[in-house]
């Protein structure tokens, strides 16, 4: 009997806030060690810890890797400081197909509509009309050589809501599902009461020691407690208070299960409860931080009670948190139906390191955009972009797509503005309630940060899993992908209820004009006598008998 | 005349023979088909959109909860609602949606599965659901997939009228267009029973125009009445169940995937002296008799298990391939992660010229070209036109 070449893992992250907020971090890693798409190989139809209905579709599609998230709430940069893993608000989903597909827009599209199934979102509303094909943005985070853009495809749905029909078929592709082992924790009443909730599937071919492939399926949730709405206003957070549940057993299919709480700030900050002995350092987004490890493979963390609950108390006023160093907002600007102006604003808070940034744009047909006011300033100079692509729209086919290689100076704001002008739909392409606004995407901010402190180059499997998911190249830098705020634009939205209105008004005038016209040109008028009164009848009734001449 | 007698001896013969055979078929396997369908669907159908219509989504939810709790899986119900009430920013309770003020129950749960959602649910998708004409690409999990022995449920809810339904404010479903799919549905064999209860304002006219067999039909109100809604929780703000529903939902509670109700009993749901408006229902064109029909053959999913004694032969199972680990013989490809912002290869990508575009001055020539060999061929007196 052959061991089953594959594992699980599974970890939570826990970040306490300056502000008393909470940030959790679950990630659940699957290896396999198999290919999916080899040629020559009997078709795969073995599944144990690989969901099978994302095995079926990697195969058929010749996905390489494939990234969807879908998030609720905005990610506040400079108060929570950088995500393990960023995500833009509504539904994200990006593909890098293999370079044996001959057409990749039908793979996408069929992918799309797979997918919306799977996850019970309407990812089938993903076509050309938001799809766009990035041309330095969003290299492969696995293996592989593929450069080539066609294969990629990027689309965002920023109007996509997420609520538990996402998260049930989610806790569905995990191997223990909600049985056993940190998705336990996954109420869907807590996590949505929040102020930020982010899940997300990541499919990639990774190398294990570099020698063999493997896939990796990495499954994060990612969700921000406000101890406000939450907490009850009380800067004491325990697993019972953010999830409504203590953890009583890992998963018996992992083969590793724990427990992170980043305790770098302590004990100034807060303080935890039970203690642990297990500490760990890791580098991670340019920081170094230490952590104190609870791992639930060993029956001694969850004590006599059987159940293993965390117990964190602020004390009193701490400082600030340490400063991001790279910080995105975009805002619309202008007033009126006809034009505006979207201002991009990128922060490069590091004290002396000028760094170059990758700014995607997708921005829907439309809104049409005036590239030639294309302008970047920092530090109210002209900045001129090493590298612009720059594909413009086709009305109702694609959207336009910007893409631009900015050198950010040391300790400074850059601005990209550009102006744009707002179409006139057809009155069937507006959805049910046009009035609430248009979205348009969110900006992506990808850059290679300096880092403070070296960051390791090297994977191992003991690495935990929130500094081993973006492969690094060098040691000073780290790579970081900052997503800006979605935009809400109205678009001139016509009367609905104006062919109502117009066909009642012009039948009335019809009626009224017309009518009266006819009724002049064709009626006659006869002369009509009265009915005489009854006396007057009497006596001409009594005179005919008499043979005398009527009255008149 | 003996022929005659010879004949109608026969022929009483081969009757009480086939009496006989008749009672021996209903005994046992009569049993097993008499109520015709082998498996169930149901296609829910919330049509309102905006906050203040929570009350159409809990309905929903409601008779989702139910029909998912009698024994109906997943992948065989089709629910479409039309707006997020549970995660929208106004309630105050995220992922939940009640149906009784005080928020005793929560009938969003923590196990459900929306197939059409948001703009998704419209009069279009909803006809190509019933009628099965959806694009190839289309999930599984977003078709109807039942055959002539399905026992469909069909409830919609909504704003509604006297002849049509409303679909998320922007456009309508009239009673004939339900008509004519169920008509499609018949004829492509699509269902074996249908039940259809719609609650809606004046909603016994969406069924008045049926016209297929085995269709049976219940309404909220009848034609020039408003069904009306239950109550409202301060806490959430709005309206949170229509009344038909909730006592709808009041009486399947009780329903549990072995009990003996039957139509009959549903159609005394909600009389006028708690509905206020008068439920209506329809069963001309239901063959079966309404009271040998059970609530189960709609709401639940019973499935009828034969035991047997016999031992049945499995096939030999199938040796998966030797799976060869290592890289023997395949090529060795250099196993590396891919840069994630390589300045210099952006920097000097060249851009690719898809569309070709004439040299500069090219066209300017090809005009003096032009004009030149007119100017030589018609000589130069018509200069005087240009200039």
């Amino acid at each position: 009997c052959q061991p089953h070449p594959g594992s699980f893992q599974e970890e939570l992250v826990i970040r306490p806030l300056h502000s008393g907020d909470i940030y959790a971090s679950f990630q659940f890693r699957t290896l396999w060690d198999t290919d999916f798409l080899q040629e020559g190989q009997k078709k795969v139809s073995h599944y144990r810890l690989f969901p099978k209905s994302l095995g079926q579709v990697l195969s058929k599609f010749s996905v390489q890797e494939l990234h969807i998230s879908f998030t609720q709430g905005f990610w506040r940069t400079m108060q929570w400081g950088q995500p393990f893993i960023p995500s833009p608000p509504g539904a994200e989903l990006w593909v890098w197909f293999h370079d044996t597909v001959s057409d990749v827009d039908g793979n996408w599209k069929e992918l799309t509509n797979v997918l919306s199934g799977i996850f019970c979102a309407s990812l089938n509303f993903i076509d050309m009309t938001n799809t766009v094909q990035p041309s330095a943005s969003f290299k492969p985070l696995g293996l592989g050589n593929a450069t080539d853009h066609r294969f990629l495809r990027y689309a965002t749905l920023p109007r996509e809501i997420v609520c538990t029909e996402n998260l049930t078929p989610w806790k569905k592709l995990l191997p223990c599902g909600s049985k056993a082992g940190l998705a336990v924790l996954m109420k869907s009443e807590k996590l949505f009461h929040s102020s930020f909730h982010s899940q997300a599937v990541h499919i990639r071919p990774i190398c294990q020691q570099c020698t063999s492939k493997a896939w990796e399926l990495r499954q994060t949730l990612n969700v921000v407690f406000d101890h406000y709405t939450s907490g009850q206003g009380k800067k004491e957070w325990s697993l019972f208070k953010m999830f409504s549940r203590t953890l009583t057993e890992a998963c018996p299919l992992a083969s590793s299960s724990k427990v992170y709480v980043d305790i770098t700030d302590n004990p100034e900050l807060f303080e935890l409860s039970p203690a642990t002995p297990l500490l760990s350092q890791a580098v991670v987004l340019g920081d170094r931080r230490t952590y104190s490890v609870y791992d639930l493979t060993r029956a001694e963390t969850f004590g006599q009670l059987r159940s293993f609950n965390l117990l964190l108390r602020w004390k009193g006023d701490s400082g600030d948190m340490l400063r991001p160093l790279l910080h995105a907002e975009r805002y619309v600007a202008g007033f009126g139906l006809q034009t505006g102006e979207i201002h991009t604003v990128i922060y490069n808070n590091h004290p002396y390191r000028a760094f170059p940034v990758l700014l995607m744009d997708s921005v829907p047909w439309y809104l049409q955009l005036y590239i030639h006011t294309l302008t970047v300033t920092s530090k109210s100079r002209d900045n001129k972009p090493s590298y612009i692509h720059y594909q413009p729209a086709k009305d109702r086919h694609r959207p336009h797509l910007l893409e631009m290689l900015i050198q950010l100076p040391p300790h400074s704001m850059t601005e990209v503005t550009v102006q744009f002008e707002r179409a006139l739909l057809k009155w069937t392409e507006y959805t049910p309630d046009p009035n609430h606004g248009f979205y348009v995407g969110s900006s992506v901010v990808s850059a290679l940060v300096p880092s403070m402190v070296a960051m390791s180059t090297n994977f191992t499997q003991d690495q935990p899993l929130f500094s081993s998911f973006v492969p690094v190249k060098e040691e000073s830098s780290y790579f970081v992908r900052v997503y800006t705020e979605p935009l809400l634009v109205n678009l001139p939205t016509p009367d609905f209820s104006m062919p109502y209105n117009v066909i009642c008004l012009t039948c009335t005038v019809v009626a009224v004009g017309y009518g009266s016209f006819y009724n002049l040109l064709t009626r006659t008028f006869q002369v009509d006598e009265p009915s005489p009164p009854l006396a007057k009848r009497l006596a001409n009734f009594i005179r005919r008998i008499r043979g005398v001449p009527l009255l008149a | 005349m003996s022929h005659d007698f010879l004949q109608m001896h026969l022929k009483a013969v081969i009757s009480c023979l086939l009496i006989f055979l008749y009672k021996v078929h209903t005994t046992k396997a009569g049993q097993f088909f008499s109520s015709g369908h082998t498996n169930n669907w149901a296609v829910l159908v919330c049509t309102s959109r905006f906050w203040f219509n929570y009350r159409h989504v809990a309905n929903t939810l409601s008779v989702y909860r139910s029909v998912k709790r009698l024994g109906i899986p997943d992948s065989h119900i089709v629910l479409m609602l039309a707006d997020d009430m549970a995660c929208n920013y106004r309630n105050p309770k995220p992922a939940t949606v009640f149906s009784h003020k005080n928020m005793e129950l929560n009938v969003y749960g923590d196990d459900v599965e929306v197939d059409y959602r948001g703009y998704e649910v419209t009069v279009e998708n909803f006809l190509r659901v019933l009628t099965g004409r959806l694009p190839p690409s289309t999930p599984r999990s977003k078709r109807l997939l039942s055959d002539d022995r399905s026992n469909i449920l069909i409830y919609l809810t909504g704003h509604g009228g006297n002849g049509f339904l409303k679909f998320q404010d922007s456009e309508e479903i009239s009673n004939m267009e339900l008509a004519d799919a169920f008509e499609q549905m018949w004829q492509k064999r699509r269902y074996n029973e249908l039940l259809f209860i719609i609650d809606t304002c004046q909603g016994a006219s969406m069924y008045e125009r049926f016209y297929s067999p085995n269709l049976m039909a219940l309404a909220s109100s009848q034609v020039g009445e408003d069904s009306l809604s239950h109550q409202p929780d301060l806490a959430i703000g709005v309206h949170l169940m229509d009344k038909y529903t909730f006592y709808l939902l009041e009486f399947l509670e009780e329903v549990h995937p072995a009990s003996q109700a039957n139509m009959n009993d549903l159609f005394k749901v909600c009389p006028q002296s708690q509905c206020v408006s008068t439920p209506g229902h329809r069963t001309d064109l239901f063959q079966r008799d309404p009271g040998s029909v059970l609530i189960t053959d709609f709401f639940g999913s019973v499935r009828k298990v034969e035991i047997t004694k016999d031992t049945i032969n499995l096939t030999s199972p199938v040796e998966p391939p030797i799976q060869r680990s290592g890289s023997g013989d395949i090529q060795i490809e250099s196993l590396t992660y891919v840069d994630q912002l390589p300045v210099a290869e952006i920097i000097h990508q060249k851009p690719k010229q898809k569309d070709w575009h004439p040299p500069d001055g090219f066209i300017l020539g090809l005009w003096t070209l032009i004009l030149l060999v007119f100017f030589q061929t018609y000589g130069i007196k018509h200069l005087k036109h240009i200039f």
